[in-house]
């Protein structure tokens, strides 16, 4: 209903201000102005008008509530007749279906049932709830100096500035244990060296994911494609992170297929090659490797790499070509790495040169 | 079938109802099919071992429907690569979902309806076979999907998903081509396709992925397969995409319906 005047709680005047007929700035008469329509007239609901429909209107209300009654029972019932048999996962998937289900529903029928009453049983109208204005009343601006004022004179904190100026400091220094902490979350030494290194090393043999038996290069058939990780992974004491530093991708192309440069002539084994697995983009496993084509396909951002000249970049995002793990036979005929990559695998970072 | 030729024989007149033409070819069809069925299948039981009479009849196959991409002596020409060393396992996993022979020159072949018989494809398999040795059709008792699913499961994982998809569903790769789903894919045509690489598919042979592993995968997609998704209804298993795409569609939906029906005026 409307506000009864002369009865105004505190903060509720209304401030009032008359539109510009001009806007500023570009002296353009606007023209269709919206206008405030004011409050509609009150139209009068069905329920308000028709017992009949009022009736029915009551039931459907107490037929929601006694729907969620139903429902919350359903979800006691269904916990007890669809329990959880331990090892069986499809009993874990009916029990939780049908406990959520009836417990969802019971909420969902209160939730229901109460805005339904709210819009066609309870008492109807329409009324306009003015917005406040910010500015608080002058009494209670003068109360609030006075409060501080007051505080300041019985703790003396303006006067005695030893204090003052000393829990300054106190608080500008309390944050530093935080910087602290948070810097050394950081990797404490130098990221190129952390980077530029991984398992692999001169004679480390390479060796099948996840099994680790090593691979012999007779193993390797033309269109083949082996997922790779160094035979020391097993005894290394951050696995996870060596693995995803060390992860190789190997395959066989027809030794004719590969186009290599002078300076890696012997970095392959007689048409073996081996590439860093970890995007240089950001660093998604490229691992969607085509045997014709000879293209490795990032799936996080189609980034394209051909195998046949180097790993370079053909299309998408990356930069730089996957970093190439040079690779030979021991004497037995294992496929071994002759030295690690030769630069940093993975995404650029800062210090990168 | 049988309502078609009841309404004929109620008309009185000599004139034939006009679907009773399509009952009767959809009979005739129906029964040559069934013995033919019936015919093959008793043929494909006898015939085990290659006999010179299958390679034979494989190679007139052959002759008719592949030499004029793959060559008449299986050599390959610029449309079709070589067949020797493919093996009989090659073949059927070719010819038995459908790839081969193809409908047109594209990025990829695709899987279409059966061009020929068990018969058929078995005698162009043997035919292959015969020319240069290649991996052979799988024993069953790799199929049968009694691995260990746990270690097949990391295997798919760390050899398959990449392409395929954790769940199998498939996925795209470049220029058109693509890695399809494994959903309702027979145990054999996987462990053939992990054999030899069809298409763009790098090859598992049995020195990378043992038979036993390859056993393991197929038993893990089994059981993928036939288990439903314990977290409810899976979406297709297509990812954050069709998932988000989902709740944003039918979650918001439903958010913004009933936020209107709250602030609606009631009647």
């Amino acid at each position: 209903m409307v506000q009864k005047d002369g009865e105004k709680a505190a903060g509720s005047d209304v401030a009032t201000t008359t539109p510009r007929d001009v806007s500023i700035g570009t002296a353009v008469v606007p023209s269709g102005a919206f206008e405030n329509p004011g409050l509609l007239p009150h139209r009068p609901r069905a329920t308000d008008l028709d017992p009949k429909t009022e009736k029915t209107a009551e039931r459907r209300v107490g037929g929601l509530f006694l729907f969620s009654v139903v429902a919350s029972l359903f979800a006691v019932v269904a916990y007890v007749i669809f329990p959880i048999v331990p090892g069986d996962m499809d009993s874990v998937r009916l029990n939780n279906l049908f406990l959520g289900v009836g417990i969802s529903l019971a909420l969902l029928a209160i939730g229901l049932g109460s805005i339904y009453w709210a819009k066609n049983l309870m008492k109807g109208g329409e009324w306009t709830e003015p917005r406040h204005p910010t500015r608080g009343r002058e009494e209670t601006r003068a109360a609030a100096v006075e409060v501080f004022k007051l505080g300041n004179e019985e703790s003396g904190f303006g006067r005695r500035t030893l204090i003052r100026n000393s829990l300054i400091g106190a608080l500008v220094v309390s944050p530093l244990p935080a910087v602290v902490m948070f810097r050394d979350l950081a990797p404490a030494a130098d990221p190129v060296a952390l980077l530029r290194t991984t398992l692999w090393d001169k004679n480390v043999r390479l060796t099948r994911d996840p099994s680790g038996t090593p691979i012999k290069a007779s193993d390797v058939t033309i269109g083949s494609v082996f997922h790779v990780i160094p035979e020391n992974l097993e005894d290394a004491e951050h696995k996870l992170e060596e693995k995803a530093k060390a992860a190789v991708l190997l395959m066989r192309l027809k030794p004719e297929d590969l186009h290599i440069s002078p300076e890696r002539s012997d970095w392959n084994y007689q048409g073996i090659v081996a590439y860093s697995k970890i995007c240089t983009h950001v660093g998604c496993p490229v691992a969607l490797a085509e045997q014709h084509t000879h293209h490795l396909l990032c799936p996080c951002h189609q980034s394209q790499f051909d195998i046949s000249h180097e790993a370079k970049v053909i299309f998408g995002p990356a930069k730089r070509a996957l970093p190439q793990l040079p690779i030979t036979v021991d004497s037995q005929g294992y496929l071994v790495a002759r030295s690690d990559f030769h630069e940093p695998v993975g995404p650029s970072f800062w210090e990168r040169s | 079938m049988r309502t078609h030729t009841s309404i004929a024989g109620r008309r009185p007149s000599g004139r034939r109802h006009p679907l009773a033409t399509v009952a009767l070819i959809t009979i005739g069809l129906l029964t040559t099919g069934g013995a033919y069925a019936l015919l093959s299948t008793s043929a494909t039981a006898e015939s085990t071992a290659a006999s010179q009479q299958s390679i034979t009849e494989g190679q007139k196959v052959f002759a008719a429907n592949c030499a004029s991409c793959h060559g008449l002596s299986a050599m390959g020409t610029d449309k079709g690569p070589s067949l020797y060393g493919v093996g009989a396992s090659s073949v059927d996993f070719q010819m038995g979902t459908g790839r081969m022979p193809l409908a047109f020159q594209g990025p990829q072949g695709a899987e279409k309806p059966l061009q020929f018989t068990q018969e058929q494809i078995d005698a162009v398999a043997d035919y292959i076979a015969s020319l240069a040795p290649g991996p052979a059709i799988p024993d069953e008792k790799w199929l049968k999907g009694d691995g260990d699913i746990a270690l097949g499961g990391q295997l798919f994982r760390t050899n398959c998903a990449m392409c395929h998809n954790v769940a199998g569903a498939g996925g795209a790769l470049t220029e058109g081509k693509f890695a399809p789903s494994l959903a309702g894919v027979e145990a054999r045509h996987i462990y053939e396709a992990m054999e030899t690489g069809p298409q763009n598919m790098p090859v598992f042979s049995d020195l990378n992925l043992s038979p036993q592993d390859k056993a393991d995968i197929i038993s893990f997609l089994k059981y993928q397969q036939e288990h439903s998704s314990v977290g409810g209804v899976d979406l297709g298993g297509l990812g954050p995409v069709a998932e988000g795409l989902f709740i944003w569609i039918f979650g918001l939906g439903a958010i913004v319906g009933v936020t209107i029906w709250i602030t609606a005026r009631p009647n």
